[in-house]
């Protein structure tokens, strides 16, 4: 393999591997947390067992978050050195914050997870609480740096020197809030989607326990809020990348040349170089988009560059997949919302598309990732730093690829099979 | 010396490090401790093993990560020129922490007796082996100044580092035992460890005479003495506390045994951070930099210090 390649696809299949744990590790204490307020409130039992089955998935699935996103902190330096030796002393104060963040979520978390016999009902309780908001703190923290490497700033480099650091200007680059914003949903919008795919699951397998109903009601209750929310903002997002990030945005939505009119193009398929053939194209509606106006001028391909163009493919791709999926889960959240109106909610069609809602989510989340980080190619911090010029020179990054992917199956795998073991009934932890 | 920002992130940076290889090093060596289980106590000896790790590992491997951050914050440089110099050594540990907490975790939910609870089982141990073994060999590497994780004298290091671990968590499990049979067990495993430790201590110190002149020219460095004498004597009073039973001196004496030889280590080359390439000066960011960082370490501390106690007071109370 090509070593920029090599390190790329090893910090790539690192990052969506982690993507999905931490946004399970932001909403899940919040799932839980519902369950077990909800518990304290009416003292119905079904809601005790919610909270304690769906803790021990927490366990699980926060320690798969913790020892990934640890590779990821190595990764950095490991296969990034130029680009940290540069960035570290400019975006360092968001990742230390995140390290406080994440170290009282890891403290809550021993005591929330171990604290069952140890503290009071209530008290136990309130223990998830700082898991709940450090865990958004984090995500955020996180994502400033991310909208740093979008658009970096808080910094001059003279004769190739980084020099006037002003680290609070640097931690909330232009595109901090939408980004967080994004972010921070789009974790309860996959955890709600997946947490209640998984009793609707168990729901048509014939598994009707109090426990599997209350499960359904607190995380499509969590996805129902999230998703149109996530939707608003969304939009409120490719309107800033429109303004902002035009490199990006002509590439997600194929606009090949600048123009009024502008359309929205819709799929197609991908070709040998990386372009987008036959798409469906919904004439002058990117314009409506962009500034609610057909004849708004919208910025295109042929304004950027050669060489500073994101590849089409996989960033139009991945961004429909994520639009398209974002629309589906919204409508299983209607269709869910009137049926529970209706007191109606038990029908296997229902069911059958909340069950969906996991795979969709997914689709969405990692989605809107690859649009994020493939559209920021070819910088790794656009327009400071290319992402061939950041790779480390050291060898070997081949084999550290197929290791670490290797090490990813196992998790995964070992991960799938104790989740599907602690969800039966009568396992004890 | 005044105390400049720089000095302050070593100091912070110190902190972070010494409290890794301490809480840390203490679950790696429970690891270790878990992969030597055996004689007719073995399965409650993993017992008392898996009840004092579960709840404070994840916030121990916070102190990693937060090492890292302070160090490509405060010292990009230096950071950088290691992460390319050391991924040997660097993505070996790596595999080691991640397998270690994930099959610990892994194995609390996998069942007893299982196939995959037996299979993690051994993972774990050797995790927990490989983990300090090579974040050992790192800093070996890291003080030849020419990155030598393949040597004598670095893997020497490793090897203490791991038999420091299990020092560490033989002393520090102590207070938690409630079975007085496999505490005794632990009590004469602390010694056993105690007298491992010093023997391979020695050894690094002797390759270094051999074979690594400049490093042992360090060594002669009073900071690096007073460290040596630190660490001995702290050794000593391991033992003298744990067969009088002094199960908290003996926690506090493995600290400071630890502490010293981390302090005299960074103490001995300062103020060289990788010896004949970087000062600790030399390698760090902007002053800017440096003094937000602090600000938001101590505020940071503010909400993590009572954090930190009510987890070791909810977990760690002593047994009785």
């Amino acid at each position: 393999m090509d070593h920029v390649f090599a390190a790329r696809a090893q910090m790539g299949t690192s990052l969506a591997f982690h993507i999905v744990f931490a946004a399970l590790g932001v909403g899940l204490p919040l799932l839980v947390g519902i369950a077990e307020g909800w518990w304290l409130r009416t003292h119905d039992r079904a809601y005790y067992d919610l909270a304690r089955t769906w803790s021990k998935g927490m366990a699980i699935l926060f320690a798969v978050g913790a020892v990934s996103g640890t590779i990821l902190s190595f990764e950095l330096g490991l296969l990034w050195p130029v680009f940290m030796k540069y960035a570290g002393g400019i975006i360092g104060l968001p990742f230390s914050l995140e390290g406080f963040a994440f170290f009282i979520e890891a403290i809550f978390i021993g005591l929330y997870l171990h604290g069952w016999d140890k503290l009071s009902p209530r008290m136990h309780w309130l223990t998830i609480l700082p898991v709940v908001i450090s865990g958004a703190l984090s995500a955020g923290f996180i994502t400033l740096a991310n909208a740093w490497m979008q658009m970096p700033t808080g910094f001059r480099i003279v004769n190739g020197a980084v020099t006037d650091v002003q680290p609070l200007v640097a931690m909330f680059a232009l595109p901090w809030k939408t980004e967080v914003a994004h972010t921070t949903l789009a974790a309860y919008v996959f955890t709600g989607f997946a947490a209640a795919a998984v009793c609707a699951f168990a729901w048509l397998h014939g598994d009707r326990r109090p426990v599997v109903l209350a499960g359904l009601r607190v995380a499509m209750i969590v996805g129902a809020i999230a998703i149109p929310l996530q939707i608003v903002v969304g939009d409120v997002v490719a309107r800033f990348d429109a303004a902002h990030e035009p490199a990006k945005f002509a590439t997600m939505e194929v606009l090949e040349r600048t123009q009024r009119h502008a359309p929205i193009t819709i799929g197609g398929f991908p070709t040998r170089d990386g372009g987008i053939v036959d798409p469906i194209e919904l004439p002058g509606l990117l314009s409506v988009l962009v500034a609610f106006d057909p004849n708004a001028e919208v910025t295109g391909l042929d304004r950027i560059p050669s060489n500073d163009r994101p590849p089409v493919a996989v960033t139009h791709l991945s961004f429909d997949a994520m639009v398209g999926s974002g629309t589906a889960l919204l409508l299983i959240a209607i269709a869910w919302t009137v049926a529970a109106l209706r007191k109606r909610a038990g029908n296997r069609v229902l069911m059958l598309f909340v069950t969906l809602g996991a795979p969709l989510g997914l689709i969405a989340l990692e989605g809107g990732w690859f649009v994020t980080e493939f559209g920021r190619q070819p910088w790794i911090a656009r327009g400071l730093l290319r992402t061939a010029d950041a790779v480390t020179t050291s060898p070997d990054l081949d084999a550290r690829f197929f290791g670490f992917s290797l090490i990813y199956v196992a998790l995964a795998a070992t991960c799938w099979w104790l989740m599907r073991r602690v969800g039966r009934p009568g396992v004890a932890s | 010396m005044t105390l400049t920002p720089v000095m302050a992130a070593v100091a912070v940076a110190g902190i972070a490090m010494s409290l890794y290889a301490v809480l840390g090093g203490a679950d790696f060596g429970g690891g270790v401790w878990d992969l030597l289980a055996s004689g007719p106590r073995r399965a409650p000896q993993r017992a008392a093993i898996s009840e004092a790790i579960g709840p404070v590992w994840e916030a121990n491997h916070v102190w990693l990560i937060f090492a890292i951050v302070t160090s490509f914050t405060c010292f990009p440089a230096a950071f950088a020129d290691v992460a390319v110099g050391l991924y040997a050594p660097l993505s070996f540990a790596l595999v080691g922490i991640v397998l270690r907490g994930a099959a610990f975790v892994f194995r609390n939910y996998a069942g007893d007796a299982t196939a995959l609870a037996r299979t993690l089982t051994v993972v774990f141990g050797a995790a927990s082996l490989l983990a300090p073994f090579f974040l050992g060999d790192a800093l070996g590497a890291l003080a030849t100044g020419q990155y030598a994780w393949t040597s004598p004298f670095a893997l020497a290091v490793g090897v203490f580092a791991v038999t420091m671990c299990a020092q560490v968590a033989a002393t520090f499990i102590l207070r938690e035992v409630h079975d007085l049979a496999v505490r005794t067990d632990f009590r004469i495993r602390a010694v056993r460890a105690t007298i491992a430790v010093s023997v391979a201590g020695a050894i690094p110190i002797a390759l270094a005479a051999a074979t690594e002149p400049g490093l042992f020219a360090a060594l002669q460095h009073p900071v690096a003495h007073a460290a040596i004498a630190v660490a001995l004597a702290a050794g000593l009073a391991v033992i003298a506390c744990v067969v009088t039973c002094r199960d908290l001196a003996a926690r506090f004496a493995v600290a400071v045994e630890a502490v010293a030889v981390l302090g005299g280590w960074f103490g001995g080359q300062a103020p060289a951070l990788v010896p004949g390439r970087y000062t600790f000066t030399s390698a760090a960011s902007s002053d800017a930099m440096i003094v937000a960082f602090l600000v938001a370490a101590a505020c940071g501390a503010v909400l993590l210090i009572p954090s930190l106690v009510l987890l070791f007071r909810v977990f760690k109370a002593p047994a009785r």
